[in-house]
């Protein structure tokens, strides 16, 4: 579970950390925990601030110069234990457009391959002083172990089929930015549910910020008792679009293989794909959303994927300022953290 | 030779109907009488006045490790985890390196448990060569070695065909086949249940029908051939409905369940705590549940550990990679204390036939009992201790116990094996 | 913390306010390539109100934005939590523009500092002039500013407030007084 105790003490008294305090409209901006482990440990206020947070660094992507300082010295370190260009790269660049420093340790190149255990890779990384950990993993509780061993605050950036907090948030802020606000909605997840982190961490972020969310899926991959999430299950993909404000399709994910879940592609597309005849059933203003990378013409037709209502592109943009966000607030609680155990 | 006196505690001694307070003496090796006021006689006295004297308790499903894997366990710390946690004889599974499928291998486990002297080992031998499923083990030199059952535990017993000859051919020898049911083409990879838990983790789950599917083959078989079926670590409500009836048809089954399958579920897993993860799984409250109601009404025969002892390195990976298995020796009987008897699922005459009397009838070992003659095998409990479960200061040479720092009421105190105290509590 | 005096009353404010905007003009000489940056959050309506004047007696409505300088602060790594970020609008370019910085206390310098980092981003302003409502001296960094409502001076162990309708209900600015001594990043707070 995350680490909540130490940064329960809050923000920094005065007389404590260089003797430095807020001006009172600048109220301290808050996580519970040092780490981002999974969107199920947030409170809709926490989520909140993280949204709002993104939405101010949205801008500094469009200045000449896309670069503020605020992390200077702060080090960065990626742990990709799974190939991922995408989130990896968001990342990357969310760091460094916050001046930290960043290092990328990609599975092929760490010392994984020599038969280190996660631990032991912990552990030397932790040696050397890292502020943020980021960590891909193929395992679920793969960043809570991490997050166990290191003081660094980690963020998880998807541990296998369980959760992929920045995915949902950055979902979030593209819908907010379009619907104004998420209470209320009728959001739609379909495709692969059962082995989808994305669909978890949206699960969990979508109803904590007051929506309806309705999942659909061939019944072979949809995960078992998933209504005990809190959504309604629909085995069809029409009856569920029915009153869409948003729908997400996910990846099916071609390279898991197997023959069990559903036949063909072809098959596959006919039932559950999002083609412009059944995106019809849902709202009129619907959005359409894809964490990406799609598989065309399998869980989305191309006219729908390029069509008025895909906001695709947008969820690109808001994972960067998302991700900006969750570096900016978790430094924080790490150094809240740290003048803590120093004062102890 | 040695003599002891047990003085003034409850004797409770299901063979025998007996449960009173009385005196019990064991002379040389062996129990010579129980009643009231005894005189000593030379005898050592043990007070034991306030516990609780049982048949020594028996452990039919423990994995000790030895030969193969000692970093994990050895015949020597596990026996000693066994007198322990208040057993007096314990029965390991053949799963070992190599396995138990040659008599060789059954003869050097009894050599050590031997030389350890702390409590007698029963091996299990495997029913299949190398366990692999393909070919019938030398069942009949495994039985004259010492072998008191057999059982392909890890994994199930391969095919109906080859449970069909196996338990068919183990009728020869009057020795049980002991299955671990788990349709393995429905579980693969899945490291804990399947569930609401395992959806909200994102873990494949290993669905209970894993292990309803191959109990209902067996069931089959047994009725089909008349052997002697014995389920091991039974999770799932199904299978537990399927053997209720089919003791009622008189079918020769038999089954077992584990502390932790009754005490937890899967929910402990949220924690990412490796030390939950077990084979079969914890499963869903509904299923803790019929657990609890099957070892209240005889539905189950046996509470067994499954110890399953792993070095602590094995278990600091990721939760899919570590391995299966919870050490039980050091906590069982204070789990089954605390949760049934305490809580009124059971009465203590049950727990103890759970314990003593059952597991002796299922591997046809002389014990289980208190009548005059038999072996001086006994367990004490004091069922008023309360104390905290210490993985550190367990006597097993691993640690991965979910109950660590649990507070449980009602221990054992002394462990007696032929009439000797080989284990008594501290303080 | 205690209030010890008040400074300033809404009026007085008005006052001061309505000669920094002339003085604005004036120094300038007129309005051309004029800009208001507010620093937040208190030098945000500040700013407006002087757009509002200088658009009475000039007709002319001068560009105004705001600036945060959380993500510019020089104490990230010493305060923690982090603080709240908050907008930072400038829809118009400040390429070869006058922008006039405006905040409500002038201090330690080190607001305006971060203030001059995140305008220079956005571009080459021709020149940075700067309007404060209160200069209560204490200054750390070789910072003054071009137009001052009132100097005020004060002891550590003073704090000033300053108040603004849009934020706090009224316009106002009070002295405050506090047991210890601390360092503040500077004032229009605690």
């Amino acid at each position: 579970m995350p680490k909540t105790k130490e940064a329960e003490a809050g923000p920094a008294a005065p007389g404590d950390a260089g003797d430095l305090i807020l001006p009172v409209d600048q109220q301290a901006a808050s996580l519970k925990s040092k780490d981002l482990l999974g969107i199920e440990y947030l409170d809709a206020d926490e989520i909140q601030l993280i949204l709002d947070t993104a939405h101010h660094f949205k801008e500094i992507s469009q200045r000449p110069i896309k670069k503020v300082p605020t992390l200077r010295g702060k080090s960065v370190i990626n742990l990709f234990f799974e190939p991922s260009t995408r989130t990896r790269t968001s990342f990357e660049i969310a760091a460094k457009r916050l001046s930290a420093d960043t290092q990328t340790i990609s599975a092929s190149t760490s010392s994984m391959v020599k038969g280190e255990t996660l631990i032991d890779t912990a552990r030397n990384i932790e040696a050397m002083y890292p502020d943020l950990l980021i960590i891909r993993h193929a395992f679920p509780g793969a960043a809570h172990m991490l997050a166990r061993t290191c003081s660094a605050a980690v963020i998880n950036a998807g541990d296998g089929a369980h959760e992929h907090p920045t995915q949902a948030l950055l979902d979030a802020l593209t819908i907010r930015d379009h619907k104004g606000s998420i209470e209320g909605l009728r959001v739609v997840i379909c495709g692969d549910i059962a082995h989808s982190r994305v669909a978890r961490s949206n699960i969990h972020c979508l109803r904590k910020l007051g929506a309806t969310v309705v999942v659909a899926a061939p019944p072979t991959l949809m995960p078992c008792d998933v209504e005990a999430l809190g959504v309604e299950a629909f085995d069809r993909l029409e009856p569920a679009l029915e009153g869409a404000d948003v729908v997400m399709t996910l990846r099916i994910q071609l390279e898991r293989g197997g023959k069990l879940s559903f036949p063909s592609t072809r098959e596959y597309f006919n039932l559950f794909g999002l083609s412009r005849d059944k995106l019809a059933l849902a709202k009129d203003d619907v959005i359409v959303m894809h964490p990406g990378p799609m598989n065309r013409g399998v869980e989305i037709a191309s006219d729908v994927a390029d069509g008025p209502a895909s906001v695709i592109l947008e969820q690109v943009s808001n994972g960067l300022a998302v991700r900006m966000a969750v570096l900016y607030l978790l430094a924080g609680v790490g150094a809240a953290k740290k003048n803590v155990e120093t004062a102890a | 030779m040695s003599k002891l006196l047990l003085k003034g505690g409850r004797v409770v001694d299901p063979a025998q109907g007996i449960d009173q307070t009385a005196d019990l003496m064991i002379d040389d090796g062996l129990i010579s009488g129980i009643g009231s006021d005894l005189d000593a006689n030379g005898a050592d006295v043990l007070d034991v006045s306030g516990c609780v004297v049982a048949p020594g308790f028996i452990d039919m499903h423990v994995h000790l490790r030895e030969p193969g894997q000692e970093h994990k366990e050895t015949i020597k710390t596990g026996t000693a985890a066994a007198a322990a946690g208040g057993f007096t004889g314990v029965a390991c599974m053949p799963n070992t390196s190599p396995v138990n499928d040659h008599r060789a291998v059954t003869e050097l486990i009894i050599e050590r448990a031997d030389e350890a002297g702390t409590v007698p080992v029963y091996p299990i031998g495997c029913v299949s060569v190398g366990q692999q499923g393909e070919a019938l083990a030398e069942i009949g030199e495994l039985v004259d070695g010492g072998c008191v059952a057999v059982s392909d535990d890890g994994y199930p017993v391969a095919t109906a065909e080859l449970m069909r000859r196996a338990l068919e051919y183990t009728r020869m020898f009057d020795i049980p086949v002991i299955e671990h049911c788990e349709d393995l083409s429905l579980t693969g990879t899945a490291p804990m249940n399947e569930g609401r838990v395992s959806t909200a983790l994102g873990f494949k789950g290993h669905p209970a029908a894993a292990e309803d599917i191959i109990v209902a083959r067996d069931l089959v078989l047994a009725e089909l051939t008349g052997g002697s079926l014995h389920c091991a670590h039974i999770s799932s409500a199904g299978a537990l409905r399927m053997i209720r009836d089919a003791k009622a048809r008189g079918i020769n089954v038999t089954c077992e369940v584990t502390p932790h399958h009754f005490v937890l579920t899967d929910e402990e897993v949220r924690s990412f705590d490796t030390n939950t993860k077990t084979n079969p799984p914890l499963r869903s409250q509904a299923h803790v549940d019929a657990l609890i109601e099957a070892l209240a009404d005889g539905t189950v025969d046996a509470i067994v550990t499954d110890h399953a002892p792993h070095h602590a390195d094995e278990k600091a990976l990721e939760f899919d990679l570590a391995p299966f298995g919870i050490v039980g020796l050091e906590t069982a009987v204070p789990l089954a204390c605390d949760r049934l008897l305490h809580r009124g699922h059971v009465t203590l005459q049950r727990l103890v036939e759970l314990l003593s009397v059952n597991p002796a009838r299922i591997l046809r070992l002389d014990a289980g009992d208190l009548s005059e003659g038999a072996v001086g095998n006994v367990t004490v409990l004091d069922l008023e201790r309360t104390a905290t479960v210490d993985a550190a200061a367990f006597a097993s040479k691993s640690r991965n116990t979910p109950f660590d720092g649990w507070e449980l009421k009602g221990w054992p105190v002394f462990t007696i094996v032929a009439g000797e105290v080989v284990w008594k509590a501290p303080g | 913390m205690r209030k010890k005096a008040t400074i300033m009353d809404a009026r007085q404010i008005d006052r001061s306010l309505s000669r920094i905007a002339h003085e604005i003009v004036e120094r300038n000489h007129g309005t051309d390539n004029l800009a208001l940056v507010g620093i937040r959050s208190r030098g945000v309506p500040l700013a407006e109100t002087l757009q509002h004047k200088i658009k009475e007696f000039e007709g002319v409505e001068i560009p105004t934005g705001s600036v945060d300088i959380t993500l510019y602060r020089d104490d990230l790594s010493q305060i923690a939590p982090n603080p709240v970020v908050q907008a930072t609008e400038l829809d118009f370019e400040i390429e070869s523009k006058v922008v006039v910085l405006v905040d409500d206390v002038l201090f330690t310098g080190r607001t305006i500092r971060a203030a001059l980092d995140a305008l220079i981003d956005y571009g080459r302003p021709r020149a940075i002039e700067l309007a404060v409502l209160i200069d209560r001296g204490h200054r750390e960094f070789p910072i003054r500013a071009d137009f001052v409502g009132k100097n005020v001076p004060t002891s550590l162990l003073e704090v000033i407030k300053v108040q603004c309708r849009d934020i706090d209900g009224e316009d106002s600015v009070l002295m405050m007084e506090v047991d210890d001594v601390v360092r503040q990043y500077d004032d229009g707070g605690e």
